[in-house]
C-alpha cells in the first residue's frame, strides 16, 4: 500500500516537472525566432536606396533603418489612411513607422510611460492630457523644425494648446470644426431662404421660419454616458462670440466664474435660442425633448422639413445617410453646413470653436524628430488630406486638396484662417469634474427640468476642483 | 510546434499559464501529502487553505483595504483629506442615496412577489414549462439590451405625430391626449427604470420559488388539507413557512444585484433627470471625472450597504441548517 502510494506520488511529480520543462523549452524557442525575424526585416529596409522622386524628403534623411513607434487612439479604417499617407516618407527615408492603435489609449498611455515602455510618439486627443503627462514628466520638447512649421502654418492659438508652462511640446495633427450650422440646401432653395452671414440675419431667418410654420431649430444632447456635451458646445459658441478669445481663456481657467454676469448673459442668449419654445424642438416636440433626443438623431427632421437648422460639428456630415438613404452632403445637396456667424467682428473676428489631436514625442532621437517634423509639415498634411475624411488646420494645405464643395474643404477654410479667432472646445480643457461632469449634467438639467440658470451655474462652480 | 505557437500566441500562452498552474499545484499537493509526524496537520492546512487565502487576500482584502484607505484621500489619491469625501456624499448626493434605497426596497419585493404569484398560478398548469420559459427569457437578456428595448417602449414623440413608444400609444388609446415625456417625468421615471429590473428578475424568482413549492412534501399539504386548511390559509400557514428559506435567498440575491445596479441607469438616463444611483455615480466619479476619492467613498458606502444583507443571509442559512 505504501509502495503503491509512493510510486503514484513519483509519477505525479515527474508529470509536473515534465510539464514545466516543456513550457520553458517552448517559450524560449519562440522568442529567439521572433528576434531573428525582426533583425532580418530591419536589415532589408536599411539597404533600400534613396530613389528618384524623394527630393522632398531630403531634410529627413540620415536615419536609414531606424524605427519609430506611434501610439494612438485612432483605429482602422483611419489607421490605413495614416499608413498610406506616410508610406512615401518611409520608403524615401528608410524610417519604419510602427503604428499601434488602442481603444484604451488614454488609460494605457500613462501606464506605459510609468512602466518605462513609452512609445516614441503619441497622438494626444486633448490638451488637458498633454498637460497631465508633462506634469508627470514624459514628453520631450518639440524639435526646432516642428516649432518653425507650427509658427509658419498654424493659427497661433494652436501652438498655445501644444504648450505647457512655456515649453512647446506638441504640434497639432488633425482638426475638427464645431462652429457649423447644418441645414438643407434643397429646402432653403424651395422656400427662398438665403444662408445668413451675420448674427442678426440668423435670427431674422429663424423668425421667418417661425412665420412660415416651421420650427427653425432642432437639437439633441442625449449621448449615453456623455449626455450634455452638445449643450456645452452651444454655450462655448456663444461665449467666444460675445466676449472674444481672452475672456474665453479666462473662463476655461476659471478666472471667470460661471456665476459671473458674462456667463449669465451668455446663458440668456442660449435660452432665447435653444430654450425658446417658438424655435425648438423641430420634429421632436417641446424644449424638454432636447434632453432625451440622441445627438445622432437630432438632424433627422431637417430632411423631413420639420426643422430648419441644427448647430453641430463637421463630423455630422457622416450622419445624413442614416436619416435618408442616398442623402447627399453638398452646397446643393440634401444637407450642408454654413458657418455660425460672428456676433461682432470687432470683439472676435471669425470665431471658431474646434478640436484636434496633438503629436507628442517621448524620445529625443534624430529619427523621432524627423517624423515629428514631417508630421507638422504642409507636405504631410496635404498627403493625408488628399486621402479624404480628414482636415488639417495647417494653412500650407492648398484648398483644392479637399474635394470641391465638401464639408472638409469648408472646415479647412475656417480652420486655416490665420486671422480668425480659434479656440479649443472649452469643456475638453476644463477639469474632468466640470468638463466631463457638472457641466454636462447641469446643462442637461437646465433643459430637462428647467432648472434655474443661477442654480445651474452655481452648481458648476461648486464642482470646480479646489487647487 | 513552433509554427503552431507563433500562429496562436495568445491561446498558447493562456494554455501554458493554466498548465503551469496545475503543475505547480500538483507538486505542492504531493509535498503536502508526504509530510508525516507532528507537522502533518499544519502543513496540510497550509497547503489546502493557502491558495484560497492568497487569492482572497489579493482579490478581495487588499483591494477593499486600498479602497477604504483611498476614500480618505483627495481626487488624485495624493493628500489625506479625512472625511471630506463622505461629507461630500451626504451633502450633495442625497438624491442618489434615496434613489438607491428606493431601488433596494421596491425592486426585490416586487420581483419576488410577482415571481411567487406566477409560481403559484403556473403550478401544475397545462404546458407549464412553455409559460415559464417565456417568463424566464428576459433573464437571458443583458441589462443594456433590456434597457434599449424599454427605452423604445418609453420613447416620446409629440402627440400630433406618429408614436414610437408603446407606452405613449397605449395611454393615448385610453384617451390621454398629451402623454408625458416618460423618462423626464420625475419622480416616476425611477419606477419606470425599476420595471426593467423587475422584468428581468421575475423569471429568476419564479423559477427558484416554483422549485421550492414543488419540493414541499405532499404529506404535509394533505395533512394540512385534512385539518381544514385551504386557499389563503394553506398558502400563508403552510406554503410560505415551508419555502421561507428560499424566499429569503431570492430576496437577498436580488437585493444585492440591485445594490450594484448600474447598467440600466447608465443606458436609460446616465443618472440625469433625478434617477442617479450610487453605483453609476461611483463609475462617473472614478472613470469619467477622475475623482478617485469620491469614487472610493461611494464604493465604501455600497460595501457597507451590502454587509448587513450578507450577514442576514448567512444567519438565515445557519438557522435552516440547525433545523435540519
Amino acid at each position: 500500500m505504501t509502495a503503491l502510494k509512493r510510486r503514484r506520488g513519483a509519477a505525479v511529480l515527474a508529470g509536473g516537472v515534465a510539464t514545466l520543462m516543456l513550457l520553458a523549452a517552448c517559450s524560449s524557442d519562440s522568442s529567439t525566432d521572433a528576434t531573428a525575424t525582426d533583425e532580418a526585416t530591419a536589415t532589408e529596409e536599411a539597404t533600400t536606396d534613396v530613389a528618384a522622386g524623394c527630393e522632398a524628403y531630403a531634410d529627413y534623411l540620415g536615419n536609414e533603418g531606424a524605427s519609430v513607434s506611434i501610439f494612438t487612439s485612432i483605429l482602422p479604417p483611419e489607421q490605413g489612411l495614416f499608413e498610406q499617407s506616410w508610406s512615401e516618407f518611409e520608403s524615401c527615408t528608410g524610417i519604419d513607422i510602427v503604428y499601434e492603435g488602442s481603444d484604451q489609449f488614454e488609460a494605457q498611455l500613462p501606464t506605459r510611460i510609468a512602466g518605462g515602455n513609452a512609445p516614441d510618439i503619441a497622438f494626444i486627443p486633448q490638451p488637458g492630457l498633454l498637460a497631465k503627462l508633462v506634469a508627470d514628466g514624459g514628453p520631450v520638447a518639440a524639435p526646432e523644425g516642428t516649432v518653425s512649421n507650427v509658427d509658419t502654418y498654424w493659427n497661433p492659438a494652436w501652438k498655445s494648446y501644444g504648450t505647457v508652462d512655456g515649453t512647446f511640446y506638441a504640434a497639432p495633427l488633425g482638426s475638427n470644426m464645431k462652429s457649423f450650422v447644418w441645414y438643407s440646401p434643397k429646402t432653403f432653395a424651395a422656400n427662398g431662404y438665403t444662408v445668413p452671414t451675420t448674427w442678426d440675419e440668423l435670427w431674422a431667418l429663424s423668425d421667418q421660419m417661425v412665420a412660415d410654420g416651421v420650427k427653425p431649430w432642432c437639437g439633441g444632447i442625449e449621448s449615453g454616458g456623455a449626455t450634455g456635451w452638445a449643450a456645452t458646445d452651444w454655450l462655448e459658441q456663444i461665449m467666444l462670440r460675445m466676449y472674444g478669445g481672452e475672456v474665453y481663456d479666462k473662463w476655461v481657467n476659471h478666472e471667470l466664474l460661471f456665476e459671473s454676469p458674462e456667463v449669465n448673459a451668455a446663458m440668456d442668449v442660449l435660452a432665447g435660442w435653444m430654450k425658446n419654445p417658438d424655435y425648438v424642438n423641430g420634429g421632436f416636440g417641446n424644449v424638454q425633448t432636447i434632453a432625451t433626443t440622441a445627438f445622432q438623431d437630432a438632424g433627422g427632421p431637417i430632411l423631413k422639413g420639420e426643422c430648419g437648422m441644427l448647430q453641430q460639428a463637421s463630423f455630422y456630415a457622416n450622419f445624413w445617410t442614416n436619416f435618408q438613404e442616398g442623402a447627399t452632403v453638398g452646397p446643393d445637396g440634401d444637407a450642408f453646413a454654413f458657418y455660425l456667424p460672428a456676433i461682432d467682428e470687432g470683439i472676435a473676428p471669425q470665431p471658431v470653436v474646434g478640436g484636434g489631436e496633438f503629436v507628442a514625442a517621448f524620445a529625443d532621437r534624430a529619427e523621432v524628430a524627423a517624423v515629428q517634423n514631417y508630421l507638422s509639415s504642409a507636405e504631410f498634411a496635404t498627403s493625408k488630406a488628399a486621402l479624404g475624411t480628414w482636415v488639417s488646420a495647417n494653412s500650407g494645405v492648398p484648398s483644392d486638396t479637399y474635394a470641391e464643395g465638401s464639408i472638409d474643404q469648408l472646415s479647412a477654410q475656417y480652420l486655416t484662417d490665420l486671422g480668425g479667432t480659434f479656440r479649443f472646445d472649452a469643456s475638453d480643457l476644463m477639469p474632468a469634474a466640470v468638463g466631463a461632469g457638472a457641466m454636462w449634467t447641469e446643462m442637461t438639467a437646465w433643459f430637462a427640468e428647467d432648472k434655474p440658470t443661477a442654480e445651474v451655474l452655481k452648481a458648476i462652480d461648486a464642482a470646480w476642483p479646489a487647487s | 510546434m513552433d509554427e503552431l505557437l507563433d500562429g496562436l500566441p495568445k491561446l498558447g500562452s493562456a494554455a501554458a499559464a493554466i498548465a503551469l498552474f496545475f503543475a505547480a499545484l500538483l507538486v505542492l499537493f504531493l509535498i503536502g501529502g508526504r509530510v508525516r509526524g507532528k507537522f502533518q496537520g499544519p502543513v496540510a492546512l497550509a497547503v489546502f487553505l493557502g491558495p484560497a487565502v492568497i487569492l482572497v487576500t489579493m482579490g478581495l482584502i487588499v483591494p477593499a483595504g486600498r479602497t477604504i484607505y483611498g476614500s480618505f484621500l483627495d481626487a488624485n489619491q495624493e493628500e489625506f483629506i479625512g472625511f471630506s469625501n463622505y461629507s461630500w456624499i451626504f451633502e450633495t448626493q442625497w438624491g442618489t442615496l434615496t434613489n438607491t434605497i428606493l431601488w433596494i426596497v421596491i425592486t426585490p419585493i416586487a420581483s419576488t412577489g410577482l415571481g411567487l404569484t406566477l409560481a403559484l398560478l403556473l403550478d401544475r398548469m397545462k404546458r407549464e414549462s412553455v409559460a415559464k420559459s417565456l417568463i424566464f427569457m428576459p433573464m437571458a437578456i443583458s441589462f443594456v439590451g433590456a434597457s434599449i428595448i424599454w427605452g423604445l417602449m418609453y420613447e416620446y414623440r409629440p402627440p400630433t405625430s406618429e408614436q414610437v413608444g408603446l407606452l405613449s400609444q397605449i395611454v393615448m388609446w385610453f384617451g390621454v391626449e398629451e402623454p408625458p415625456n416618460w423618462i423626464l417625468w420625475q419622480p416616476f421615471n425611477n419606477y419606470l427604470l425599476m420595471i426593467i429590473m423587475i422584468w428581468i428578475q421575475v423569471g429568476f424568482a419564479m423559477v427558484v420559488l416554483s422549485a421550492a413549492i414543488k419540493n414541499i412534501s405532499s404529506d404535509v399539504v394533505e395533512a394540512a388539507e385534512l385539518d381544514g386548511a385551504v386557499g389563503w390559509k394553506l398558502f400563508s400557514r403552510v406554503t410560505i413557512p415551508m419555502i421561507r428559506a428560499t424566499l429569503i435567498v431570492v430576496l437577498t440575491t436580488i437585493m444585492i444585484a440591485v445594490l450594484k445596479i448600474f447598467d440600466i441607469v447608465r443606458t436609460m438616463t446616465n443618472g440625469n433627470f433625478g434617477t442617479q444611483v450610487v453605483a453609476n455615480e461611483m463609475y462617473a466619479q472614478s472613470f469619467v471625472q477622475f475623482n478617485q476619492g469620491h469614487g472610493n467613498a461611494l464604493a465604501v458606502v455600497l460595501f457597507i450597504g451590502v454587509i448587513p444583507l450578507i450577514i442576514y443571509n448567512i444567519i438565515q442559512l445557519r438557522k435552516e441548517r440547525a433545523i435540519r
